[in-house]
């Protein structure tokens, strides 16, 4: 099977990722062997298998709700690209 | 007296102990070791030069107080994509080039308890994703056994610093084979524990249900004592298993009597290289010699399935994990964009390497409406299979021997332009993340000059087997305590 280019088009905007033509390209072709690839796992029969969501079986782990130290304002938005006082910056999230 | 690069942890710190040297002079060696080779090694993304001397007279202050532990004053790299409070994380990456994290790994703090002097962060592949640090945003590593091959990925910054002298041990991490593989091309002992051993707690996330840290180290005990430093349980991670974490050395004696052995067949793979298969083939003999019952007819059927099955597991988590590289609170950012998505899209576009978006996509795709049941949820239930299959494994058996890889190191850019060529590296070593179980890569010999590793796999929180198993070989062979011609 061969992803088609408003396919890839599509992944790209689901990961929120801005790709070229040239990507478009590879990325389909790259992409469709390895999906081509995981057709063999079709030949397990998985009908009475539960899926493991991860190895040690832990459920359920809470912390309890309370006030503990925390990292400073400070220190959070050192790393902000862009800031204003102790706010990040960010573009226009909802439009009119 | 050795080469000071060229020795243990026990080694040295028996040194420390007894006053014949100082952790400054220690430290002093490994930054002049790293300021003669890592122009040709290229292992470190950032040198701590200053941050290791300050270290290094703390730690000479505590020996001298008689407050010395197995680990104190003895320099160290740590894989950059674990955090170190205020010193430069980038996961070899545009995307954390310049990223400062706020905050130590626990790894970190537990190291940083004990007295570490911590050298350097080394090179990875970008985010951990490869197989031969190629993929590193910033620059390739090299092999210190051959410069024009590839030291292992992801964690190959870590292998070759050590193989290489830099520093005495290194920590990696290890999602589908990234700490076992480099120790096999680098000639070195690499441990990925059980999962849930070791805290994730800062380590840059890559798939959360495949992910562990482990030591990389210049034989056995040392890895033991490392261990005995950086496992144990950790609030701050969920996936953290609450079990007492014994005492690693005492596992590292008895004898290999009576030891039931399995070698899965379907590990000596079609296309692994004839001296791998020979080399290995004649460690096992050697661990049989040992005292151990080995069955050299062992069978684990899922085993082809394991590559599958983890390039649909891992990509899908990594999707899920990258998706907090947005530009917004830190990391790199796109500045001309005209919209807020604009900006997202271009950052990501940008600040990802290839690599990293490619697995994003198909880690997308897998979990996406409409795929996710052919996919993701398909490759749960093979994923179950696998880990029963294990669990039967070792009703009858103690431990498992296979090779690490199936290559001895490949020349840099013999497999870049080939993703499924690449992926095919890890096929010995996938299946143990994918059951959350514990495996080593020790030394077994060479072929040409070139490392070849034994991989010793054990059921849950059986670190203990693999040490004993591993020590009995190291007391018998000398692979271990080779040193590159560098």
């Amino acid at each position: 099977m061969k992803l088609s280019r408003e396919e890839v088009l599509h992944i790209a905007s689901l990961a929120r990722i801005g790709v070229t033509e040239d990507e478009v390209d590879r990325l389909s072709e790259q992409l469709s062997i390895m999906l081509d690839y995981f057709q063999v796992l079709q030949k397990i029969d998985t009908a009475e298998v539960m899926p493991t969501a991860q190895p040690n079986a832990l459920q359920n782990v809470t912390m309890s709700d309370e006030v503990r130290p925390s990292l400073s304002s400070q220190e959070v938005i050192a790393n902000a690209p862009q800031r204003e006082d102790d706010f990040f910056k960010v573009k226009i999230v909802l439009e009119e | 007296m050795t080469n000071l690069n060229e020795l243990t942890i026990h080694e040295v710190h028996d040194l420390l102990k007894s006053k014949q040297i100082s952790s400054i002079e220690l430290t002093k060696s490994s930054l002049q070791r790293i300021r003669e080779i890592d122009s040709k090694i290229r292992a470190l993304v950032t040198v701590t030069e200053e941050s290791a001397l300050q270290a290094a007279q703390e730690a000479d202050r505590l020996i001298a107080a008689g407050q010395i532990t197995p680990l104190t004053g003895i320099p160290a790299i740590i894989k950059d994509n674990m955090c170190t409070r205020r010193i430069r994380t980038t996961c070899s990456s545009k995307m954390l080039e310049n990223f400062v994290p706020p905050y130590n790994a626990t790894v970190v703090e537990k190291l940083n308890s004990a007295g570490i002097v911590m050298v350097g962060k080394s090179n990875m592949d970008e985010f951990a994703m490869g197989s031969s640090t190629e993929n590193s945003a910033f620059f390739t590593t090299h092999n210190p056994w051959d410069l024009e091959r590839v030291p292992g990925g992801s964690s190959g910054g870590s292998a070759a610093a050590v193989a290489a002298g830099e520093a005495v041990y290194a920590l990696g991490s290890d999602t589908g084979g990234s700490i076992r593989q480099p120790a096999s091309f680098c000639s070195l002992t690499g441990l990925k524990p059980t999962y849930g051993r070791v805290s994730r707690y800062g380590l840059v996330a890559f798939a959360s249900s495949l992910d562990q840290i482990g030591p990389l180290t210049r034989d056995v005990i040392d890895c033991a004592l490392v261990m005995n430093c950086i496992a144990g349980y950790d609030k701050c991670d969920s996936t953290s298993v609450n079990r007492a974490v014994p005492d690693y050395t005492q596992s590292l004696g008895p004898d290999l009597k009576g030891l039931r052995i399995g070698v899965p067949k379907e590990y000596f793979v079609e296309g692994m290289q004839t001296e791998v298969k020979t080399a290995v083939e004649t460690a096992i003999k050697r661990v049989e010699e040992l005292g151990a019952i080995i069955d050299f007819d062992a069978s684990l059927p899922t085993t082809p399935y394991a590559l599958a099955v983890y390039y649909i597991i891992a990509p899908s988590e990594a999707s899920a994990n990258l998706a907090r590289y947005d530009g917004v609170k830190y990391g790199f950012s796109f500045k001309d964009a005209a919209s807020m998505w604009e900006a997202m899209e271009k950052t990501r576009q940008y600040g990802f390497g290839s690599e990293v978006k490619r697995r994003i996509m198909l880690g997308t795709y897998a979990l996406s409406a409409g795929y996710y049941d052919a996919y993701y949820l398909k490759s749960q239930k093979v994923r179950t299979l696998i880990r029963q299959e294990f669990d039967h494994a070792f009703q009858k058996y103690d431990a498992l021997l296979t090779p690490t890889s199936p290559t001895v190191p490949f020349v840099i850019g013999e497999k870049i332009d080939n993703p499924l060529q690449m992926y095919l590296s890890d096929i010995c070593t996938l299946s143990v993340n994918i059951a959350g179980i514990p495996a080593i890569s020790i030394p077994c010999g060479f072929s040409k000059g070139l490392p070849v590793g034994m991989q010793i796999i054990g059921k849950p929180f059986s670190e203990e087997t693999l040490f004993r198993v591993a020590y009995a070989y190291q007391q018998v062979t000398d692979w271990h305590l080779r040193i590159p011609p560098i």
